[in-house]
């Protein structure tokens, strides 16, 4: 019994969801649909579906970076809420690459075009990392404010110096053919972002679990005092977790010209680093189960089309349902089964059964 | 640019227009001041702001006064700002987070249910609203008054907490108290003062102003609701609670500065096509950043802001 309630405190995230879904289609129903309806044509859609698996992935890819981009600061304590401002500048730093550098052979042209980007988005990161680490200055508002700045830097350099000529919308020319990423799925537009998104992901795990930095990166997050006792610079690596997240987010950001766009859009990201916050939530910001959060909101969104045709919801009605599944998320997290009334319970009955076990040992003959 | 300055008539105009354009963000940063000085971030200053525009709309649209939007407006922004309290102040949640998905949650939910509630006609139907009225012998001083003494009900109703915030904040004891909260929760709860208590009051009375700053939108200024209106006003209002370093005049001195700004972007991009208006849309965030390096004076934050304070372990 009592470890069935435990059980149950551990599996809270899914209940969480699950309520999210409930009240979601409360709201459905609301709009005159029906709920039952509308997710069977939401997951098939997102999930079973050969067209809505390749447009899951496509939106998994920038979701997934930047919530990595995301999860890695917070590890050091630091809140990374500029991934939107560093995704517009990894995507001009990649397209300035792409079009402006003399050609090279198309895979080393798209490396380079990868660094530039990360590069943009790494510098972008920079300023409020260095005013974290030598002025303490909160790195929430900085990154914040810097989002409408970098949003507007490519609002300007689009709608004026490298704008094409004659274009009826704020665009940049359209980039090689030879640097368009590979597609995973034929005749689909899911490219290779999502794969290296994952890899990264990966990356970023063992080096979390597994090395010295990534062990001196989770000290500094729990207890700088004692990260700065033990001999590591708390300053070095509030920039260096800031400025990699930068370079993750500034992938997003390529990768969404490379493989998506193929052009400099203005405004062309739709919050996708608003949402990769919700995405290192919704992980409890450990890298593998970035992959798997990005998976769901990815699918939410590219479900909701699908669901849109068929029962005629909004799409809206999904950014609805991810910010339900943020509250009840956040919400279950102030349930803790070490702090209900069934862990006392838990441990009065550990305690009877070390003493019935030791009277157990004496009174035998 | 110039025949601002030296035609009396065109810089009332253009002052006026400023100040249209930030009263919303006054009110929200109102709210952005109170919630930050008890301890908490508010960062759903947005989400709460399209909760009150639709509310205006909803309570406009089926009332047909605006007296009645004003009212759901506002206790939509209470709702929401009752959402943020729970789960930051009772429950310890992060509050950033907690912000961010009363953000996500209000402009997806407001942007269905307009679709619903309206018939898809949000974007065309004509609400009644506030109109401008002069006060009289002030409205006719010269440029001040047109500005000033000109304007709606809502515009009046922002003066008068503006002065309301100042003097709670620092002449009375609840203000000291709040400041307190924030400062060192532990001491104010030695001393006798609800931390909780002070907390949820501060941040329902923030959601309260936001969701007023939304029906400014709807009721003095557009007429209609129409999804993500709000555009970013809730982010501005928190870079104006910086820059005014945690104090209503400032707030209100920032937002103004912030009008102005927007004023000029908007007549750069119609006037002047070749001046690019994005580095006004530019110049607020970063005279902001500028002002927390301490640029522009020395801003401290509430000690405590953002912190969950918890009295003992148990």
């Amino acid at each position: 019994m009592l470890e069935a309630i435990r059980l149950l405190y551990a599996m809270k995230s899914v209940w969480a969801i699950l309520c999210a879904l409930l009240v979601g289609a409360i709201v459905i129903r609301a709009g005159g649909s029906d709920p039952l309806a509308a997710y069977a044509a939401l997951f098939r859609g997102a999930f079973f579906e050969y067209h809505g698996i390749a447009t899951t992935l496509v939106k998994m890819s920038p979701l997934l970076l930047a919530g990595l981009s995301v999860v890695l600061p917070l590890r050091a304590g630091l809140f990374n809420i500029g991934a939107e401002g560093q995704i517009y500048l990894g995507a001009l730093f990649a397209t300035l690459a792409a079009l402006y550098l003399p050609p090279l052979p198309g895979w080393l042209h798209i490396l380079v075009c990868s660094l530039a980007g990360a590069i943009g988005g790494g510098l972008w990161a920079l300023i409020p990392a260095y005013l974290k680490a030598w002025h303490n200055i909160n790195e929430v508002i900085v990154t914040l404010l810097m989002n409408y700045i970098g949003i507007n830097l490519i609002s300007y350099a689009v709608s004026g110096p490298m704008m094409e000529e004659g274009a009826p919308y704020p665009y940049s020319a359209e980039i090689r053919e030879e640097l368009w990423l590979p597609h995973i799925l034929p005749r689909t537009d899911a490219h290779l972002g999502v794969v290296i998104g994952v890899g990264l992901a990966v990356l970023i795990y063992f080096v979390l679990q597994r090395t010295s930095i990534g062990f001196s990166i989770n000290t500094v997050g729990r207890n700088p005092e004692a990260a700065r006792y033990a001999g590591m610079s708390v300053r070095r690596h509030i920039v260096w977790t800031l400025v990699a997240g930068g370079a993750l987010a500034g992938l997003a950001g390529t990768y969404e010209v490379l493989g998506l766009k193929y052009r400099l859009f203005h405004m062309f990201s739709a919050g996708y680093g608003y949402d990769g916050i919700v995405v290192a939530f919704l992980s409890g910001s450990h890298p593998l189960y970035a992959i798997l959060a990005a998976l769901f909101l990815g699918g939410l969104r590219s479900g909701a089309n699908i669901m849109q045709r068929a029962v005629g919801v909004p799409t809206t009605v999904v950014d609805t349902i991810e910010g339900l599944v943020v509250i009840f998320v956040a919400t279950s997290l102030a349930f803790r089964f070490e702090q209900s009334r069934w862990a006392s319970l838990w441990r009065r009955r550990k305690e009877m059964d070390a003493a019935l076990a030791g009277r157990g040992q004496q009174g035998s003959p | 640019m110039i025949d601002i300055l030296t035609d009396p008539g065109l810089l009332a105009d253009f002052l006026a227009t400023s100040l249209r354009l930030s009263v919303p963000v006054i009110f929200a940063a109102l709210g952005g001041v109170l919630s930050e000085r008890s301890g908490v971030y508010n960062i759903g200053l947005e989400g709460m702001i399209i909760a009150g525009a639709f509310g205006a709309a909803v309570g406009g649209y089926f009332a047909g006064t605006p007296f009645v939007g004003l009212a759901v407006g506002i206790g939509f922004g209470l709702l929401c700002a009752l959402l943020l309290a729970v789960l930051g102040v009772s429950l310890g949640v992060n509050q950033i987070v907690a912000g961010i998905a009363i953000n996500v949650l209000m402009l997806g939910l407001t942007d269905f249910l307009s679709r619903i509630v309206f018939h898809g006609q949000g974007n065309t139907m004509h609400l009644d609203g506030f109109m401008p009225v002069a006060i009289p012998g002030l409205a006719d001083i010269p440029v001040v008054g047109p500005v000033l003494f000109r304007q709606d009900l809502l515009v009046y109703v922002m003066y008068a907490l503006v002065a309301l915030t100042y003097w709670v904040m620092f002449h009375t004891r609840w203000g000291l108290n709040i400041r307190a909260v924030g400062e060192n929760p532990r001491a104010a709860d030695t001393a006798g003062i609800s931390v909780p208590r002070l907390r949820y009051a501060c941040v329902l009375a923030s959601g309260g102003l936001a969701g007023l700053g939304g029906c400014y939108l709807v009721l003095s200024q557009i007429f209609l609701f129409s999804e993500h209106m709000s555009a970013g006003k809730g982010f501005i209002a928190l870079a104006a609670v910086i820059l005014g370093r945690w104090s209503p005049l400032g707030a209100l001195l920032a937002c103004l500065l912030f009008g102005v700004c927007d004023a000029l972007q908007l007549r750069l991009q119609f006037a002047n096509p070749e001046v690019p208006y994005q580095a006004f849309v530019i110049l607020p965030y970063a005279v902001s950043i500028l002002a927390l390096i301490g640029l522009v004076g020395k801003p401290t934050p509430p000690a405590a802001v953002g912190l969950h304070y918890q009295r003992e372990s148990k």
